[in-house]
């Protein structure tokens, strides 16, 4: 029954997608209250799928690399909602629905998306609070990631004088490097939680130390250098989109070792 | 009961007799009190605005409210005497902004607004024309929501306005200067400063002409030889001297760029010749728009608005159609809100 819930909620995602696509193509309509109640059921979906999980696996649902992309897909929409809040309403939803529904896609294609639940022997609440924290971190550098990418198309946009339903849509580019900034200082911070959280875990070996250090630091660079005024807003947009590419892969190696430790 | 409107505006009555029949905002809800308390007129609002003059009343007998109206006013040819579904016909376009000077415009909308409410404040309306503006500015909200006949700028400065708030955002942080005194950058200034922008330089080679501008702008003038040391401080730069070559060059920029790494450079080039190389465009955060582009911009804008033209009269006639059903269903009438001597 729980993955009806992971099903619909991959629906809705694609179908926000789809339809803002179709309106500003067809330059008849602005993103409306239609793709956040769209998101918003995607989310309900996706929580209520987390839930009946949790409930059978006995702990927080990230037991696996298919539960662990499904728990980054959910943290993605929770940020969406919460950090977005300006921006809800405007194309940051349809950017991030094509990502949500990749990123769930993707995980229901791993051969461990066909496992059936079972319970399993809790990890204790420092590793699953560890667990939970880091993947929301990682939700927020997806949040960045899109909020860098519209950045770079609205640029882009201007540069060449497109102005067509895609540049009316989307927010100003100062407000977009502020979002992708914000976004991003959260991830860093939940991801210090997260790595404190995974210390008083206990024993990790230096390998997942390595690589969880491998994507902390190149975000504390990011974001002094970004502070001290050392680059431009579209080099910034840029390093957002290809340090969520290194923390996607390394996201893929670290759950890896961390379900074989 | 009937809708009648008796009303001048732009497209039949040229300015020095709108400005004649122009009533003051002192008096409107004053004359609109008096005019439904005409035995023939039932309900009365009067919109009065620098391209129009209506008066919208609610009549058991149109034709005798057209006769008192008509009397009141004067006779004029340049009145058009609308009544049933062509006078709330009327209106709804009107406050959708399709009887505007510059089509979709949105001002109107408000001016509208506050007729009413003045009316409505000195008691000159009741359940008819309550019923048909509130309609009315549905209706408006319904053809701007689900229409494009408002999106985009239509002229030059609204464009670069338009283009500058994609920049940064709010303009309330944003310095401005004016290269040269031309009137197109003189009026561009002007819009943004309307949407807040902080502070106006203007630099001009002959020094005495920029301070004069500057004056008139409430900015600050600075000689022509001296304005890129205030380059730091720029987010907008508008290019407008007379000069037969370009004054900012990509060369010249660069440079200045890399001292401002993260701020954007908004670059409108009013001029012709242009002030502004081609290049500029090219460098990381600098945006340059001339006035070809910021035209297409403005004539792109109309062209959509026309196109929507009739989505929005297909929205309008169906309300219309509604509204005069409405109206037509026989109900009880209501006493006119009246005013107490003391006039509460």
């Amino acid at each position: 029954m729980e993955r009806w819930f992971l099903n619909a909620s991959t629906l809705c995602f694609l179908v926000g997608f789809a339809y803002t696509m179709f309106a500003l193509g067809a330059g008849v309509a602005r993103p409306s209250r239609w793709n956040f109640l769209v998101m918003l059921t995607g989310f309900i979906c996706q929580t209520e799928y987390l839930h009946q999980r949790g409930e059978i696996v006995g702990r927080c649902p990230v037991t696996n690399l298919f539960e662990v992309l499904v728990f980054l897909s959910w943290s993605v929409v929770l940020l969406y909602f919460v950090v977005g809040g300006s921006y809800r309403l405007s194309l940051l939803g349809t950017f991030t629905a094509p990502l949500v529904f990749l990123i769930q896609t993707l995980a229901q294609l791993l051969p461990s998306a066909s496992l059936p639940a079972v319970r399993k022997v809790s990890a204790g609440f420092w590793a699953e609070l560890h667990a939970a924290v880091s993947l929301m971190a990682y939700g927020a550098f997806a949040l960045a990631c899109v909020a860098g990418v519209m950045f770079l198309v609205q640029e882009r946009l201007l540069k060449r004088r497109q102005l067509g339903s895609v540049f009316q849509n989307l927010p100003p580019i100062a407000t977009l490097v502020a979002a992708t900034q914000r976004v991003m200082l959260a991830g860093f911070i939940l991801f210090t939680l997260g790595l404190v959280g995974g210390f008083f875990a206990g024993s990790a070996r230096t390998a997942i130390v390595m690589m969880a250090v491998s994507v902390w630091l190149p975000y504390g660079f990011i974001l002094i250098l970004r502070q001290t005024h050392r680059y431009s807003s579209r080099r910034f947009a840029w390093l957002s989109v290809v340090a969520f590419i290194v923390a996607l892969t390394s996201l893929g190696a670290l759950s890896f070792l961390h379900l074989n430790q | 009961m009937h809708v009648v409107c008796l009303g001048l505006s732009h497209k039949n009555a040229p300015v020095e007799l709108r400005e004649k029949f122009a009533i003051g905002d002192a008096h409107i809800g004053e004359t609109a009190v008096q005019i439904a308390r005409e035995p023939e007129i039932g309900e009365a609002v009067i919109v009065s605005t620098c391209n129009r003059v209506e008066y919208y009343v609610a009549s058991e007998n149109a034709a005798a409210a057209l006769a008192v109206l008509t009397q009141r006013v004067g006779d004029s040819t340049a009145f058009q005497k609308l009544h049933g579904a062509e006078s709330i016909r009327h209106l709804f376009r009107v406050v959708s902004g399709l009887e505007s000077m510059v089509l979709g415009e949105t001002e109107i909308l408000g001016q509208v607004k506050k007729a009413y409410l003045t009316a409505q404040t000195a008691g000159a309306t009741a359940r008819h024309l309550n019923k048909l503006f509130q309609r009315a500015f549905n209706v408006a909200k319904e053809v701007r929501t689900k229409t494009s006949i408002t999106r985009g700028a239509v002229s030059v400065g609204s464009a670069a306005v338009d283009l500058a708030e994609k920049i940064f955002g709010k303009l309330d942080h944003c310095n401005v200067m004016i290269l040269g005194a031309g009137e197109t950058a003189e009026m561009t200034a002007r819009a943004l400063q309307s949407r807040g922008a902080k502070a106006i330089f203007v630099s001009n080679r002959t020094y005495e002409r920029a301070h004069s501008l500057a004056e008139l702008l409430g900015g600050r003038a600075i000689h022509f030889d001296a304005w890129e040391r205030e380059f730091d401080s720029l987010d907008i730069v508008i290019g407008s001297t007379g000069a037969p070559h370009a004054v900012v060059s990509r060369d010249k920029i660069e440079p200045l760029m890399q001292r401002r790494a993260d701020r954007p450079l908004f670059c409108i080039d009013l001029a012709v010749p242009r002030d502004f190389e081609a290049g500029v465009n090219d460098l990381d955060g600098v945006y340059l728009y001339d006035i070809d582009a910021l035209q297409s911009i403005a004539d792109a804008s109309m062209q959509v608005r026309r196109a929507e033209l009739t989505r929005c009269e297909e929205m309008i006639e169906r309300h219309v159609a509604e509204f005069s059903e409405w109206l037509a269903t026989p109900r009880p009438t209501m006493p006119m809100k009246t005013q107490t001597e003391d006039g509460k």
